[in-house]
């Protein structure tokens, strides 16, 4: 194989992983404050895509002329706070009341709320059950080195979307709230004896998390150009086995998982002998593999010593 | 004890009135026996618009007949969701054959699904015609009396595709094809089809039918550097190919199947759609025998949604089962032997013979492509007139 298809297949592949660790991160962060599974998580990202997608007619009735990065910001900005808002007030109606049920009930409810969220969009969203096109807000520049086209707005999407997690890093790590956050992950009990409010993290964590897949959707959205209702069927699915194969609970075990299944994607496309359409099979396969050699995920959360 | 059973007494009289004016209401109303028709498709799922498309037409052909007051019966129609599912499907067929009220049906927009669901039909002998499947093993896989199709088969569809693109001077193809049945049936068609007519097929390409990233196979097919890039599946995909093909800069010409000739494929990719191929059996509505009407009764009854490419044979479909039981009575035997018996139907989309299988013989297939945000029949297009060209 040349240098330049490698070349390609490598930016499609980190462009895929990107998209795969914003959604693994909010698994993580859930289960790390809650010990839960959040199964919804890939439908609130396609419900972030929407409501970009709804900010952008509303704001071009408005403003016919805005500029394409005035949009930009502001339809981020619709979606990022709707969808925190949203998972606030998910975890506020719903997980925490479901605290004293057994986990299974959480899985089962979201999994419920995931399909409720999609079928909403399907038959509210005007033509909700075709798929949209998203529209076009970075600039459609690229540059061709032989089989290789390296398109601008991967790189801009790339960029925005490492700034974001290195922007959680900081957060989690060096923040007072990040400490707080850590402090429930580790012992809830304890965390509530030195003064740490609770409820309020698990709501920020949950405001978040939700952010993060808001963004995701919204990266989706300029990255594809399309969107449609079952987007996040998939996502969700992908996200959260990175999270397992990970360390479910680490955020840099989540990264490092979303990057590995969209490495096993494309490897599975491209560099196996039989049919590309079985590159799921071959990821989820060795996912299971990897599962199967660690059980605690490649990045074992530290805290395993919690009883 | 007592008081327990005299509970229980008054209960059962309460439920028993209640059942009572329940069904006795309607027929004190109207003296008319009422007959229940079936119809399915996908109104859940990627495919919905057509699914919706299919039902309110089929629900239309009802309506319209009920307000008829030469009708011998008042009809009550029934929808069901087979969400493209083949497991799905099995159930809601179940249900509806099981259901001795329905007389029969008109079903499957999915292959996948018609071709799981015509067993059960033929088990319990409901007559069921099929609005929008192509998969040629719905009618000529098997030898059910129950079972006929108003629509073609892809084997017409993807033989005219064939024989149009290579005289159209088109030699190297790439085929990507969901791999359910109907989309392995299209490569396998499509395939035969170009190699007998010169062409070649360089390779081809499987794909799942919730897939969201192509950019893997479409890096590939650009090294391969193909003059066409054929589509067999469903529009939801078809637009996510179309797209990622531009954002790597391919330039060959796309051509689809039926599967890819519905609005939502246009509004899904606004500019992006211009130039892209489809070719599905019958003709566009305007040219339909009955196609102003349809339009026009369509757009009384005031649906959100458009009919989509195979509303009219929905249509068609339901037309037929209700005019077979006017004349034959609400008996799920008489209406199939009745639709066995040769002859020639008249219909919104023209006529309608069945051959032995049931399958309507009478397929003619029209050639579209999307010019200026919208499907246009190939020989009235500025394609054909050479106004326009297709790539390369």
């Amino acid at each position: 194989m040349d240098i330049s298809l490698l070349a390609q297949f490598t930016v499609n592949g980190l462009m895929l992983g990107m998209m795969y660790a914003l959604v693994a991160v909010g698994f993580t962060l859930f289960f790390g404050v809650l010990d839960i599974i959040v199964f919804s998580h890939g439908d609130v990202v396609m419900v972030g895509a929407f409501a970009a997608l709804t900010g952008h007619y509303w704001l071009t009735g408005i403003y016919p002329d805005m500029s394409m990065w005035v949009e930009l910001f502001f339809i981020s900005c619709i979606s990022i706070i709707t969808v925190a808002a949203f998972g606030m007030i998910m975890a506020k109606t719903m997980i925490l009341r479901l605290r004293s049920a057994s986990p299974l009930n959480t899985l089962l409810a979201t999994m419920m709320l995931g399909t409720v969220l999609r079928e909403a969009v399907r038959l509210f969203f005007p033509g909700g059950s075709n798929p949209k096109p998203f529209p076009v807000l970075l600039p459609d520049i690229s540059a061709s080195f032989g089989d290789f086209t390296l398109r601008f707005d991967s790189v801009i999407l790339f960029v925005l979307g490492a700034l974001l997690i290195v922007s959680l890093h900081l957060l989690i790590t060096k923040t007072k709230l990040g400490m707080a956050i850590r402090a429930v992950a580790q012992d809830e009990e304890t965390a509530r004896l030195m003064g740490v409010n609770f409820t309020l993290i698990v709501l920020i964590t949950f405001a978040i998390g939700s952010a993060v897949a808001a963004f995701a959707g919204v990266m989706n959205g300029l990255y594809y150009n399309e969107i449609n209702f079952g987007m996040g069927l998939l996502l969700g699915a992908i996200g959260f086995s990175a999270a397992i194969i990970g360390g479910l609970g680490n955020i840099y075990g989540a990264i490092l998982g979303g990057f590995l299944f969209a490495g096993l994607q494309t490897l599975g496309a491209v560099a196996m002998p039989f049919a590309s359409a079985y590159k799921d099979v071959f990821a989820f396969g060795v996912v299971i593999l990897i599962m199967a050699w660690k059980p605690t995920g490649l990045i074992a959360e530290k805290t395993s010593e919690r009883v | 004890m007592k008081t327990f059973n005299q509970k229980i007494a008054i209960t059962c009289i309460a439920v028993a009135v209640m059942t009572f004016s329940l069904v006795a209401a309607p027929n004190f109303a109207n003296a008319k026996d009422i007959v229940k028709v079936a119809f399915i498709g996908p109104l859940t799922g990627g495919v919905s618009a057509n699914g919706i498309g299919g039902r309110n037409s089929a629900e239309l052909a009802v309506k319209v007949r009920n307000e008829d007051p030469a009708a011998k019966y008042t009809y009550e129609f029934v929808g069901m969701d087979d969400e493209c599912k083949p497991n799905v499907g099995v159930q809601v067929a179940t249900k509806i054959a099981s259901d001795k009220r329905i007389v029969g049906a008109v079903a499957h927009y999915c292959s996948a699904v018609a071709l799981s669901a015509v067993k059960i039909y033929h088990r319990f002998g409901l007559p069921v015609i099929v609005w929008g499947a192509v998969h040629p093993d719905v009618t000529y896989g098997n030898k059910f009396n129950e079972i006929f199709r108003v629509n073609g088969t892809m084997i017409n569809q993807n033989e005219t595709a064939a024989k149009f693109m290579t005289s159209n001077g088109y030699k190297k193809f790439v085929i990507i094809n969901d791999t359910t049945d109907y989309g392995k049936a299209h490569k396998e068609y499509f395939s035969k089809f170009i190699v007998e007519n010169g062409g070649e097929i360089i390779e081809s390409f499987g794909v799942t039918a919730d897939q969201q990233d192509f950019t893997a196979e479409l890096t590939k097919i650009k090294k391969l550097d193909p003059e066409v890039i054929y589509f067999g599946g469903l529009t939801p995909v078809g637009v996510r190919i179309r797209s990622q093909m531009n954002k790597l800069g391919i330039n060959a010409q796309f051509e689809g199947t039926s599967g890819l000739k519905s609005d939502a494929y246009i509004e899904g990719l606004g500019d992006l759609s211009e130039g892209t191929l489809s070719f599905i059996e019958g003709a566009p509505l305007e040219k339909l025998p009955g196609g102003e009407f349809f339009s026009s009764e369509y757009t009384k009854v005031g649906y959100d949604q458009a009919a989509e490419s195979y509303g009219p044979f929905a249509y068609a479909a339901m037309n037929l089962l209700l005019d077979t039981i006017e004349e034959k009575g609400p008996n799920r035997k008489a209406v199939v032997k009745a639709l066995n018996a040769p002859a020639e139907y008249d219909s919104i989309i023209g006529k309608i013979d069945f051959d032995d299988h049931g399958q309507n013989t009478v397929a003619a297939i029209s050639k579209y492509v999307v010019q200026d945000g919208k499907w246009v029949l190939w020989e009235d297009s500025e394609y054909a007139s050479g106004k326009r060209s297709l790539k390369k």
